[in-house]
């Protein structure tokens, strides 16, 4: 089959500020091929595909279309151009039939007649074998036909050439396998056709050619058949790179909090965590490896108590065999009806019996230490509100990915953002501001937080500063369980190194630490053993110490599933 | 008696119909305009005014030309309530002001300006004149068959009104323009992705919804009640009425014509049955009641068809993250 | 099946895009505003929109009484209207007072987000209950407890109207916008249907009362009003500032996601807060009806609802700040009535129309405060545009 070189980057360099996305591409797009573009979050794939899109515009470099200089300005200068591109998060009107948001905004001088609209979606569904419903309306679409609507729109706009960013990453394999048969019709009816990818088993069925970048530059392009999975995944993610990250070795590991069996469902209807069990001990970092949005977000949401489950549990567990009772953990109320049921033994090993001892005897012999526990303290916290959790006495502290949307008010100061969590605290009506006012100094003092004032709005700090604020805040209940999800995201080399340490030291104090990561060399530097999750099930759990960065890869791209079942369990 | 019901019905509802088919439009592009009973008011002013200098222009004022009158009064009730309209859009749309209190004060506004006007510069000596004419319909004989009383007393604004409301469900559902300012309403950034001048549209149905509500105000003062003004009040509280209107007919103009027929109705049953003061108050509370009830059902049901437009009391800003 | 006009559709679209490129300025957000700027900007808009308004007021006051005006003349009775008497500052005291409890009712809800235009209603429901409880009532019982009756209906009214779309925007997100607006016309129609239901001797109006008046401190019996709200305004700034409650509404009104993730019973506070914005609104129509006595209309409300709403917003529903904004809206209400009859106009009109004007120019400051033009030099505009259509692609998920 001859060539036809359609589209040339020649040399394309953008950056953001400081941080460059694309350093000096050079890639080569042949008339109807289907190009894989193949990276890891935040190698710059994305950014490259935007300039031709016309969202980006390059800082240098050329874009040659038919051999020609192309000036590519905006969305509708690519349509010019006859490039459209299909972006992860849909831009379609909701309450419209499909045909209506397929001619929203076309200008070809034609008369408005969804009746000829229509037909012509009929003609490309018959010509690439969509299945779609003109006059359905969007929200009553499941995500893949919403997706095809978007594809349409491009092709009803004239597109040659089609970029589709992260296609598969909503989709069930069923309506992969689809989509791809409607990719190949395309491909042989003459379009181009570019995939955004960083799942490698679909690169491998469904590309002709596969260009892989890494931290911004252009690693290289492959003929899908001559290279292999494993070839493709050392071009993604290099060699390895050794931080100073300072480990510390897990210090009496106990198990803290045992997920058994979660199941979660999204508002699409698609499973978003699919039986997840695992084990996070104390004394020790687990991170949680996968492509953004396999689940991770909604795995420390249902822990936080934020997250409807299907099915499952969630157990926290505090080591308390043989050892006291406390007040610190439990009421009155509680270690009475828990002597009920027969939990407590006193020293010498004799049941412990509270009926017909008064209120002053019993809090006498707790505050003495000597009702002692059977088994372990357990808690399912499972459908528990985040309040409910705490009042359990469960120091459970997150760091969510949203800093700003959910784990911190904007608009609010450190020291109100301080008493998030602590306001209630007291029975006076009004807040106490002072112990948060003295735990804010602190933290400025302590994480280095630069601010004009303690009484500077959150939102104003830089993204660094904005995180030690709300680390800072949730390190400092002494958590047993330390939840944290992207925490280095956008900050700098500094900032981050900050931000692990301050792990390490919480899991030598003897937190349970769950860290969500997207930098391998991160999660394998920091953390004791590494979770891999992908479309919202455990694909393995690895010792960091000995795992590779390419094995980690492999497990965060496949999606084969039967073996890996047993995976989920075997902690 | 149903008949004269019906007509009288018909009249009340004109004046509400011409204020919802306002605000629905400016609803559509996402606006939520509370400043509809002063453009009304405005409306009325301005049209008022160019029939007193028309009237006054005149050596036989019972010779007036229904065309004239007509035509006159259309022109000078859309300056005025375009004008009103356009201090709304400005502030909304380009200085991306709260809606809700840029509406409060438009109604301030307008309803004093419209009085200020009313009662310093139009002395209404000759609005009885005009008026007649002005209300004309095709049948004038009140001894004449109910049916075609029914339909076709009417003067010229209330066929206007609901040819326009025809006009307007099928704009709205079958060109491109509607396509697109429904487009606009529901999710701008969308449409401004693909293209479509976000703020051209919201504009032009700022624009032309404050011309249509202005028509409401001057039907009602020069037709309904043959040209005599008490104060802004009354056209004010249709003003309310209307708004009402549009959440009771879920944002569709071709409801509109029956809901406002049925609202008008409600207002005036009470004097047409005769009954008890009592009676009639409570009558007059239904419009807001239903309204309620319907406002509380559609958000129950979550239909998405009946929701108000997505992006309703909502500025848009194009680099807003 | 490909569109057959594609060349011509290619051509017009980088028209447009270059069209846009050329914009001479565009309009940036701002993060942070200076509070002399602030200052500076609402101050400039109140000069402009007080002289404009003279102008206006001096152009088209009727010229028939002989003696023409000047700017002089229209601040002279701007002021006289609110401070030439002492019975005029008397009023004008209760007048700035009762916008104050007023707002007091809607800022807590607007802290919230919720946007309570129901505040005409709820202070109505409140006067109506007051003056039902004296109407029925008065001389049937001792007047202490005739007025403990009246002020307890009253309250309660007020809530009952401002929970009805609160637990409806709780539980079905029903839009609170329009509810509580048409909750203030079935709350007129109310007072409508009693009136023709009780008032028998063809009047139609409510008549005075004869029982269940708060005693009077001074010879306006304005004192006593005066003080409640200036104490209820203060102790509202403490509420909001200060109190675990007052800390929820804000984090609620903030972000709901927030307030979620540290268990915030996000329902409880939208009612617990509407429960008391209800309560302040009818303690306000107690007060209206309590006060003189004086006889209950549809318009007892005054249409302070809406005002407070203005008052409120400027005041960037800070409770201190609005004794500047009630003071301001008060001041101008009053004085333009002395205008207006100093200026020998035929009706009041004229109020509505300066008030509206004024309006205007401080709601277009929030535009001044929020965002800023900026001109679009030449290296900048690439940015812009990325900017633009990146937040465009963020904006749609």
């Amino acid at each position: 089959m001859a060539k036809e070189v359609l589209i040339e980057f020649q040399n394309i360099t953008k950056t953001f500020g400081t941080v460059i996305a694309n350093n000096n591409v050079s890639l080569q797009i042949f008339k109807g091929e289907i190009l894989s573009v193949l990276g890891e979050n935040g190698c710059g794939k994305t950014t490259l595909m935007n300039m031709l899109a016309g969202i980006y515009y390059p800082d240098g470099g050329k874009i040659l279309i038919g051999g020609k200089e192309a000036v590519i300005h905006s969305p509708k200068a690519a349509f010019g151009y006859k490039i459209g591109m299909i972006h992860q998060h849909f831009k379609l009107i909701d309450v419209f039939t499909a045909a209506e948001n397929v001619v929203l905004g076309v200008k070809d001088g034609e008369k408005y007649n969804l009746k000829s609209v229509k037909k012509r979606i009929g003609e490309m569904c018959d010509r690439y074998g969509f299945h779609i419903n003109p006059d359905q309306k969007i929200y009553e679409m499941s995500v893949s036909e919403k997706q095809t609507v978007e594809i349409i729109k491009v092709l009803y706009r004239g597109a040659d050439i089609l970029i589709l960013d992260e296609p598969t990453a909503v989709l069930t394999p069923q309506e992969i396998e689809k989509l791809f048969a409607v990719l190949r019709r395309m491909r042989d009816d003459g379009k181009s056709i570019i995939i955004i990818t960083h799942k490698l088993n679909e690169v491998m069925s469904i590309s002709d050619r596969v260009a892989v970048l890494r931290k911004g530059e252009h690693i290289g392009t492959v003929n899908t058949s001559e290279t292999s999975e494993q070839a493709l995944t050392e071009m993604m993610v290099g060699k390895k790179i050794v931080l100073n990250i300072d480990r510390s070795e897990p210090q009496n590991p106990a198990d803290r909090l045992l997920v058994k069996d979660l199941n979660c469902t999204g508002p699409d209807g698609v499973k978003v965590l699919d039986h997840i069990s695992f084990t996070a001990r104390s004394g020790e970092i687990l991170g949680i490896a996968g492509i953004a949005g396999s689940g991770q977000r909604q795995l420390l949401e249902a822990i936080a108590g934020l997250q409807h489950l299907d099915s499952g549990e969630i157990i926290f567990n505090r080591p308390k065999k043989n050892l006291p009772v406390s007040f610190f953990h439990k009421t009155f109320k509680q270690i009475v009806a828990m002597a009920a049921e027969g939990k407590f033994h006193y020293e010498d090993g004799t049941p412990v019996d509270l009926s017909g001892k008064s209120k002053k005897e019993i809090r006498q012999l707790v505050n003495d230490g000597k009702i002692l526990f059977n088994e372990d303290d357990v808690m399912n916290l499972r459908d528990k509100t985040p309040l409910q959790i705490r009042e359990l006495g469960v120091r459970l502290s997150f760091v969510p990915e949203d800093r700003l949307g959910m784990g911190l008010v904007g608009n609010m100061d450190i020291v109100d953002n301080m008493m998030l969590r602590s306001y209630r605290k007291g029975n006076s009506v009004l807040v106490d501001r002072k112990k948060p006012q003295n735990l804010a100094d602190k933290i400025v003092k302590g994480l280095e937080v630069v601010t004009p004032d303690l009484h500077t709005p959150v939102r104003r700090l830089s993204g660094g500063n904005v995180q030690k604020v709300l680390v800072g805040r949730e390190i400092s209940y002494a958590p047993k369980v330390l939840m944290a999800a992207y925490p280095v995201r956008g900050l700098d080399i500094n900032s981050s190194y900050l931000i692990y340490n301050l792990l390490d030291k919480q899991k030598r104090e003897g937190a349970a630490v769950i860290f969500v990561g997207e930098d391998l060399d991160v999660l394998l530097g920091l953390c004791d053993r590494i979770l891999v999750i992908n479309s919202g099930r455990i694909t393995g759990i690895v010792d960091a110490r000995t795992i590779t960065k390419e094995e980690v890869g492999l497990l965060m791209t496949k999606t084969d599933s039967g073996k890996e079942e047993k995976n989920g369990t075997e902690n | 008696m149903f008949v004269s019901f019906l007509i009288g019905a018909i009249a009340i509802g004109t004046v509400l119909l011409y204020g919802c088919l306002g605000e629905m439009l400016m609803e559509k592009s996402g606006h939520l305009n509370l400043g509809i009973p002063g453009i009304m008011c405005m409306g009325t002013a301005g049209g008022c005014l160019g029939i007193e200098l028309y009237m006054n222009g005149l050596a036989n004022p019972e010779n007036a030309s229904w065309f004239l009158l007509i035509l006159i009064s259309i022109l000078m009730s859309i300056l005025f309530s375009v004008a009103t309209g356009a201090i709304y859009g400005f502030l909304t749309v380009t200085l991306r002001c709260n809606q809700n209190i840029t509406g409060l004060a438009v109604t301030t506004f307008g309803t004093g300006l419209a009085q200020f006007i009313m009662s310093s510069y139009v002395s209404r000596k000759l609005f009885n004149t005009a008026g007649k004419i002005i209300s004309r319909g095709l049948v004038n004989d009140p001894n004449a068959n109910g049916f075609l009383r029914v339909f076709f007393s009417h003067g010229f604004f209330v066929y206007f009104a609901i040819a326009l409301a025809i006009v307007f469900a099928a704009v709205l559902k079958r060109t491109r323009l509607g396509l697109h300012l429904r487009a606009v309403g529901e999710n701008p950034a969308a449409a401004d992705a693909d293209g479509i001048n976000v703020t051209a549209y919201k504009y032009g149905s700022i624009f032309v919804g404050s011309a249509v509500a202005g028509f409401g105000g001057l039907f009602y003062t020069m037709d309904y009640l043959k040209g005599s003004w008490e104060n802004a009040s009354t056209i004010e509280s249709f003003g309310w009425l209307a708004i009402a209107l549009v959440i009771f007919t879920l944002w569709k103009p071709n409801i509109s014509i029956f809901g406002s027929i049925l609202f008008g109705g409600l207002s005036i049953t009470a004097y047409v049955l005769n009954g008890s003061s009592t009676q009639n108050e409570l009558l007059k509370l239904l419009p807001y009641i239903i309204t309620v009830v319907v406002l509380i059902i559609t958000s129950i049901r979550k239909k998405r068809e009946n929701q108000p437009p997505a992006s309703l009391g909502l500025s848009y800003f194009r680099e807003e993250r | 099946m490909e569109p057959k006009t594609e060349k011509h559709l290619s051509t017009d679209e980088k028209a447009i895009s270059k069209k846009r490129l050329e914009l001479p300025f565009h309009i940036v957000k701002r993060s942070n505003i200076a509070l002399w700027k602030k200052i500076l900007i609402y101050a400039a808009a109140l000069v402009g929109a007080l002289l404009l308004s003279a102008i206006i007021c001096v152009a088209f006051s009727p010229k028939s009484g002989g003696s023409s005006k000047n700017i002089g003349d229209f601040f002279k009775f701007l002021f006289n209207g609110a401070f030439g008497t002492e019975r005029k500052t008397w009023l004008f005291l209760l007048e700035m007072a009762l916008l104050l409890g007023v707002s007091m009712a809607l800022i807590p809800a607007f802290k919230m987000k919720f946007w309570n235009l129901g505040g005409n209603g709820q202070i109505l429901m409140g006067c109506l209950c007051a003056y039902a409880c004296s109407y029925w009532l008065g001389g049937k019982m001792p007047d202490w407890l005739l007025l403990i009756f009246m002020f307890v209906t009253a309250v309660a009214a007020g809530i009952l109207w401002a929970l009805i779309p609160a637990i409806f925007k709780a539980v079905f997100n029903t839009n609170e916008t329009l509810f509580t607006l048409m909750m203030n016309y079935i709350a007129v129609g109310i007072v409508l249907y009693f009136r023709a239901a009780w008032i028998k001797n063809g009047s139609g109006q409510y008549p005075t009362l004869k029982a269940g008046i708060l005693p009077a401190l001074d010879q306006y019996k304005a004192l006593l009003t005066v003080i409640i709200f200036v104490v209820l305004t203060i102790l509202m700034f403490v509420y909001l500032r200060y109190s675990k409650h007052g800390y929820e509404i804000s984090v609620v009104g903030e972000s709901v996601n927030t307030a979620k993730y540290v268990g915030i019973n996000v329902k409880a506070v939208i009612i617990r807060t509407m429960i008391l914005s209800g309560a302040i609104a009818g303690l306000v129509g107690f007060f209206l009806i309590a006060r003189t006595g004086a006889g209950l209309s549809d318009n007892s409300p005054n249409n302070m609802g809406f005002t407070a709403i203005m008052t409120s917003w400027l005041a960037s529903f800070n409770p201190l700040l609005m004794f500047l904004t009630c003071f301001f809206i008060a001041f101008i209400n009053k004085g333009m009535i002395q205008v207006s009859t100093g200026f020998k106009f035929t009706n009041n009109s004229i109020a509505n129309i300066v008030v509206g004007l004024i309006y205007f120019f401080v709601i277009a400051c929030a535009f001044f405060i929020n965002y800023k033009i900026v001109p679009r030099d030449k290296s900048g505009n690439k940015q812009d545009l990325e900017k633009k259509f990146a937040n465009q692609i963020k904006g749609v998920k």
